[in-house]
């Protein structure tokens, strides 16, 4: 919107003065900004990036420190889709978990924004904690098993009771199955909802960056339209589904992108803990990986841009001007 | 005029005293129990409450794990032995701090990450916020594919291009020139040198972010601001770093803290750039069982080499959650401001 308006009033002051010499100034400092990602990506980053590639058409072998490679064309991709038993299998299953994952990682981190949006006591204290994983989730800490604690911690004194179920899980499944049983919405739905209430923690501990790009997005949107809503006399669900949800859509994308990104580089990605374990174990491991990281990243661009596709066909842009 | 304002008074007199003769006529109880039992109260309550209770919640879910691992690094072996001991240790000790402080030479190792986060944060602050504004703010050729990239080196996780990167550092040289004037590659492994090199040209671990989160925020800062200072005869870097830059001071605070904590908590670029012993010592290499304790821990039960393991990460967290706490207000203020509207 800015820049419109500027661009208009703008040449003729500098045409007067020296022909559009504003705009090629402007164009040249606009390079200067962007130089240091210009020069890495010369220098370091297409070099590794082509490299990569190179090395999941070769064989390595590194005896005493020096490394040779040997062309050995589609072998390493063969190796990895076809004789591999389990590559295939894991990535199948951990691409079904991501289309799990991502409607209810968005939808939760879109309920929570919501709600954390509100003027309520104690928001800054909530938002603080919710902060947390953020920080947190990456690496390190995650990777310091504390799973057997937990459920150390969580069982009850009597621990002869059989019935005790484990701290992974917060509400016996039986129970939400049972109650959505009664209400005839087909089992396939009541498989979903008991999955994200048993995987809470996870999807708690991945939304939160989502989280913070939904709550600057609410923030965003002018509070005088609520308030023309209010006096038009629309009730909080309507507001919600006629202002909120469709100016919300541009980030609804951007999270689903970012949700998919984000899970497929964590350190709890089956697929990705596979492919360092072939890295490091396997022979001819280090060639596979590449290839095997190759094929899943592949794999992931497709299903990025069917999302994007798909997503992006919903997605509300209010124009400003 | 004066007749109007005389109409005006009387009317707020008389609906005043309309509105003193209806309260007057029902008792403060009657009007309590008017407002509890109005719908719009029951359903704001309802709303509320549903809401602090699903809050209370989540947090619970997100802080419960800290309680296990708390309480679990103040037990001792007999806590462990003992059936009946779970939350609240019986005999408290603080043994494992102790052993693990200072067998796993946690000071060197927490100096040392502080400075490596520090300094890496801070260049990666800077210059994805310089380069984010390139892309924001000029229009020149080749800038859409420039964006590409930065999109494209987002999606791409490190992870990917692990051993290209790990060769690439192993036996470093621009072009060949190094080798054709000393014989020899240069070897940066087991130094800092590749971080700070990824964080100089914004290459680092979710730089890409970094940089669409700037460029977001600067298409949100008007134009008029630049123009002003162009008109005042300001240069055009003078202008970004005199004006521009301090405006983006509670983004610049956001995403340093990210950068900071990443780096901090990070274990994958540890693992591929420090191999050998000499390198220098980071915060990952503390989690480890001490050697004090590595016969009881692997005699009793596995349960306390989980409970050590476990205090060396709460160690390793325990001055990012004092920064944090410090920081935290700067923080969500940085977000608001941000406007990441895509």
């Amino acid at each position: 919107m800015n820049n419109t308006i500027s661009n208009k009033q703008m040449p003729p002051v500098a045409k007067k003065a020296k022909p559009a010499s504003l705009d090629r100034k402007k164009a040249r400092a606009g390079w200067w900004f962007v130089l240091p990602f210009v020069i890495g990506l010369i220098l370091i980053y297409l070099p590794i990036l082509i490299n990569s590639i190179w090395y999941s058409f070769n064989l390595i072998s590194m005896p005493k420190g020096q490394f040779t490679l040997t062309w050995c064309g589609f072998k390493n991709y063969s190796d990895a889709l076809f004789s591999d038993p389990q590559f295939l299998q894991i990535l199948t299953a951990s691409i079904k978990q991501l289309l799990f994952d991502v409607p209810a990682i968005v939808i939760f981190a879109l309920f929570m924004a919501v709600i954390l949006n509100q003027k309520m006591l104690g928001r800054g204290v909530f938002r603080a904690i919710f902060f947390i994983p953020v920080i947190i989730s990456t690496g390190l800490i995650e990777s310091i098993d504390s799973s057997s604690l937990q459920s150390y911690m969580t069982e009850g004194v009597d621990t002869g009771n059989s019935q005790q179920s484990s701290a992974a899980e917060i509400v016996n499944s039986m129970d939400i199955a049972q109650l959505f049983g009664s209400m005839a919405v087909g089992t396939d739905l009541v498989n979903y909802v008991v999955g994200i209430v048993n995987n809470i923690f996870n999807i708690v501990n991945r939304s939160g960056v989502q989280m913070l790009i939904f709550l600057a997005g609410l923030q965003s949107i002018s509070p005088s339209i609520y308030e023309s809503c209010t006096m038009e006399g629309a009730s909080g669900w309507e507001t919600f589904w006629k202002i909120t949800f469709p100016m919300i859509t541009p980030m609804i994308l951007v999270n689903a992108v970012y949700t998919i990104i984000d899970s497929f580089t964590a350190e709890s990605n089956t697929v990705m803990s596979y492919i360092s374990n072939v890295y490091s174990t396997q022979k001819n491991g280090q060639t596979i990986s590449s290839a095997m990281s190759w094929v899943y990243f592949l794999v992931v661009i497709v299903m990025i841009g069917i999302i994007a596709l798909i997503l992006s066909r919903f997605v509300f842009y209010q124009r400003r001007d | 005029m004066n007749s109007v304002l005389k109409k005006f008074n009387k009317n707020g007199t008389s609906r005043k005293e309309m509105k003193k003769d209806f309260e007057g006529k029902l008792s403060f109880r009657k009007r309590l129990m008017m407002k509890i039992f109005s719908m719009e109260f029951l359903k704001t309550l309802i709303v509320k409450l549903f809401m602090y209770v699903f809050l209370i919640g989540i947090s619970y879910i997100i802080i419960y794990p800290f309680i296990t691992k708390i309480s679990a690094s103040f037990m001792s072996t007999s806590d462990f032995a003992d059936v009946t001991v779970k939350l609240i240790p019986k005999y408290p000790t603080l043994d494992t701090y102790k052993f693990v402080v200072i067998e796993n030479d946690y000071f060197e190792a927490l100096f040392n990450t502080t400075l490596l986060s520090l300094s890496t944060a801070l260049l990666q602050t800077l210059v994805t916020a310089i380069i984010g504004y390139g892309l924001a703010k000029f229009k020149f050729r080749g800038k859409s594919i420039i964006f590409g990239l930065v999109i494209l080196s987002m999606v791409i996780p490190h992870k990917t291009l692990q051993l290209s990167m790990f060769t690439f550092f192993r036996y470093f040289d621009i072009f060949g020139i190094f080798e054709l004037i000393t014989g020899n590659t240069i070897k940066l492994i087991d130094t800092v040198f590749p971080l700070l090199l990824l964080s100089v040209f914004g290459l680092a671990f979710k730089n890409g972010l970094y940089i669409f989160i700037f460029r977001q925020f600067y298409k949100g800062v008007p134009d008029e601001l630049e123009e002003a200072a162009y008109v005042d005869g300001s240069g055009i870097f003078k202008t970004y770093f005199r004006i521009i830059l301090p405006t983006a001071l509670p983004m610049m605070t956001t995403v340093f803290m990210f950068a900071f904590s990443w780096q901090w908590t990070d274990k994958y670029y540890n693992n591929l750039f420090f191999i050998s012993g000499d390198a220098p010592h980071f915060l990952p290499a503390i989690v480890k069982v001490p050697d004090s304790l590595s016969s009881i821990a692997s005699s009793s039960s596995p349960l306390q080499e989980a409970a050590v393991l476990n205090t060396c990460g709460l160690l390793v967290i325990l001055p990012l959650f004092i920064i944090f706490l410090f920081a935290q207000k700067a923080l969500v203020q940085g977000i608001e401001r941000s406007g990441i509207v895509g």
